[in-house]
């Protein structure tokens, strides 16, 4: 078992209430930071302990705080990225469930590190009861003089709020977000002017997830050289890791940056195996929009070497032969899994997650989740395979935001690696309508 | 008591959470409080939002009513159109698909005879498809209103699942904390 930084007492009986978080060392960092360090000694703490953003990019946080503008009398914000829709992750919905006092307390130091007085913590509208387990934790840490006006007696002030979203994926991107936040469409805004000069209410602002926020108060409490020390290289600390599809033991795991996948797919301690005793056929390593890996490059490299649960490692071999690890939402397929209907499936949802500002995302995700529901119906045509390799090249890079590279590299990289799946499909479609169509890489081979 | 506009009123404890929301903005941006508003409207007015019940919230926020019917149009959570009683949102995305949940959608179709965004004759569920719900290592699953029901990965789980559904009144959360 490694270091448990975020979840060391998620399982304790009463740790969402401040009595018992306090119990455990709970607002600690809150202490430390408000009464013995200045702002920007918190803020070198955090680039010290090399944390990345732990939401998908893995931006460096403390780089990131370094970038806020700080114009006389213009206020600034913290914004929590609580707005997890990416599909196979569901690491912060449970974090923030279980421990709500651990995000507060990231929230009021990291903010205090800002030099924000009103924070947000911005959640997916679905999450509501989250919603009302974090408020009331909030409403605990304004009763215990920890939020509001000069906390502990420090002279800091802070308000913490929850707002939440109404449905939409693309407020998972920082800019959209903001966008909801104002009360509009989550349409993405073009940047430069990034949030840390122009963002919420046109004041400096700086968006984190979740887990990135509550990785703070570990590195004020035990400094940022210590946090280094963990992981592996560039990929420093411990990760939340969301677990799903066809393995034995789904959920989250935290686990010290450089684990090997083997173990991790494998090992009773984490995924525990292919369930019902299958072989793995392939893993999406980073949450739905990184590129799917085949069972052979999912456990070691091109090279051969093992590969290993960081963020350079698991994109070892670039979009060739490599993937991401994204927001550490790792999904499991089994040898029986369609690849081709689960593309279909991403690609719808891409279609219908588009925001529809940007031509080449809205018609081309809608394209793509056409050609690919023909094929999966049986009525493809053995050029669909390179139109879709085609409409996917012509929507990544040409979007205002990311979500036009996330639906166009599970398509490409799905057509990369199993090719001869979607040929197959293609050839035989009266059994390419069946669902969940079994293929085991033997064009020959027909449906028991 | 608020004031009423086509017959659309809140009640007191929906008032005083939309009031609470108003107040985490600045001064003149009271419009970020939408979102928020939209959903105590859908929860107070039978899981959907009226003409009538977006125009009320354009005035509460003193904005013009296209502000609110842009925002509507945009995020799937609001419903334009009448739903049942308990509207049924199932997970479709990958993760769940891997543990079943196209089978899933297939027997609630199958077993309260209507078809995708159809509501039963009874008034009782309508049915509506989501992408991921954030709950991928515990599907197949659903959620109704405010609540998940995860881990239905059996025909008896959904029937036992329809079947609590059916015996179940609507709750508004904050009513219950006032």
């Amino acid at each position: 078992m490694g270091i448990k930084i975020l979840t060391e007492h998620i399982n304790v009986p009463g740790i969402e209430t401040l009595e018992v978080y306090r119990k455990h060392g709970g607002y600690r960092s809150v202490e430390k930071a408000l009464k013995t360090m200045s702002p920007d000694e918190v803020v070198e703490e955090v680039k010290t302990s090399g944390l990345r953003g732990r939401g998908g990019a893995g931006f460096p946080t403390g780089m990131k705080w370094s970038f806020l503008a700080k114009p006389e009398g213009v206020p600034r914000y913290l914004v929590c990225n609580a707005d997890e829709s990416e599909p196979g992750t569901f690491k912060d919905r449970y974090f923030m469930e279980k421990t709500p006092h651990s995000l507060i307390e990231g929230m009021i130091t990291s903010s205090y590190a800002l030099g924000a007085n009103t924070s947000y913590i911005y959640i997916r509208g679905e999450l509501m009861f989250v919603l009302r387990i974090l408020e009331k934790a909030i409403a605990e840490a304004y009763a215990a003089g920890l939020l509001g006006k000069n906390i502990l007696g420090s002279g800091y002030d802070l308000d913490l709020h929850v707002a939440p979203g109404g449905g939409a994926y693309i407020c998972g991107e920082e800019t959209a977000l903001l966008e909801s936040l104002e009360g509009k469409r989550g349409n993405p805004r073009n940047k430069p002017p990034f949030p840390a000069v122009k963002g919420l209410f046109a004041s400096p602002t700086v968006v984190n997830n979740v887990e990135s926020i509550a990785s703070v108060p570990w590195i004020v409490n035990n400094g940022g050289a210590e946090y280094a020390k963990i992981g592996i290289g560039r990929s420093t600390g411990t990760k939340l890791f969301s677990c799903s599809g066809n393995i034995n033991k789904p959920g989250v795991y935290e686990i010290e940056l450089g684990v090997p996948v083997e173990e991790f797919i494998y090992s009773d301690e984490y995924c525990g195996g292919i369930w019902k005793g299958k072989q793995l056929k392939a893993v999406v390593p980073g949450g739905s929009s990184v590129p799917i890996l085949p069972a052979n490059l999912i456990t070691k490299t091109a090279a051969g070497e093992d590969r290993l649960m960081t963020y350079e490692s698991l994109s070892d071999g670039g979009f060739v032969s490599g993937s991401m690890l994204g927001s550490g939402a790792f999904i499991v397929f089994d040898e029986d899994q369609c690849i081709v209907r689960n593309t279909w499936n991403y690609a719808r949802f891409y279609h219908h997650e588009s925001c529809g500002q940007c031509s080449p995302c809205r018609e081309g995700t809608g394209w793509m989740e056409k050609v690919l529901h023909r094929i999966e119906h049986g009525h493809g045509h053995q050029q669909d395979i390179d139109l879709l390799v085609s409409v996917a090249k012509q929507i990544e890079g040409n979007t205002i935001c990311p979500l036009g590279d996330a639906a166009a590299w599970p398509v490409a990289s799905a057509i990369r690696h199993f090719r001869d799946e979607f040929e197959w499909h293609i050839k035989h479609p009266k059994e390419a309508i069946l669902p969940g169509a079994v293929y085991r890489g033997q064009l020959a081979e027909t449906i028991a | 008591m608020a004031e009423t506009i086509n017959e659309v009123k809140f009640s007191d404890a929906g008032m005083a959470e939309i009031q609470r929301y108003i107040s985490h903005y600045p001064e003149g941006r009271q419009k970020s409080a939408i979102l928020p508003i939209m959903h105590v409207a859908q929860a107070e007015f039978g899981g959907w939002l009226s003409p009538q019940a977006m125009d009320k919230i354009a005035e509460i926020l003193n904005i013009q009513p296209i502000e609110v019917y842009e925002v509507a149009t945009f995020y799937t959570m609001f419903n334009l159109k009448p739903v049942g009683k308990h509207v049924l949102e199932v997970c479709r995305t990958g993760p769940c698909c891997l543990r079943g949940a196209d089978q899933v959608i297939d027997m609630l179709k199958e077993k309260l005879n209507i078809e995708e965004g159809e509501t039963t004759a009874d008034g009782m569920f309508t049915l509506k498809p989501v992408e991921c719900l954030a709950s991928c290592g515990t599907g197949p699953m659903l959620q109704v209103r405010e609540k998940f029901y995860e881990n239905i990965d059996s025909e008896e789980k959904l029937d036992q699942f329809l079947e609590t559904m059916r015996n179940t009144e609507v709750e508004t959360p904050y009513h219950q904390a006032q």
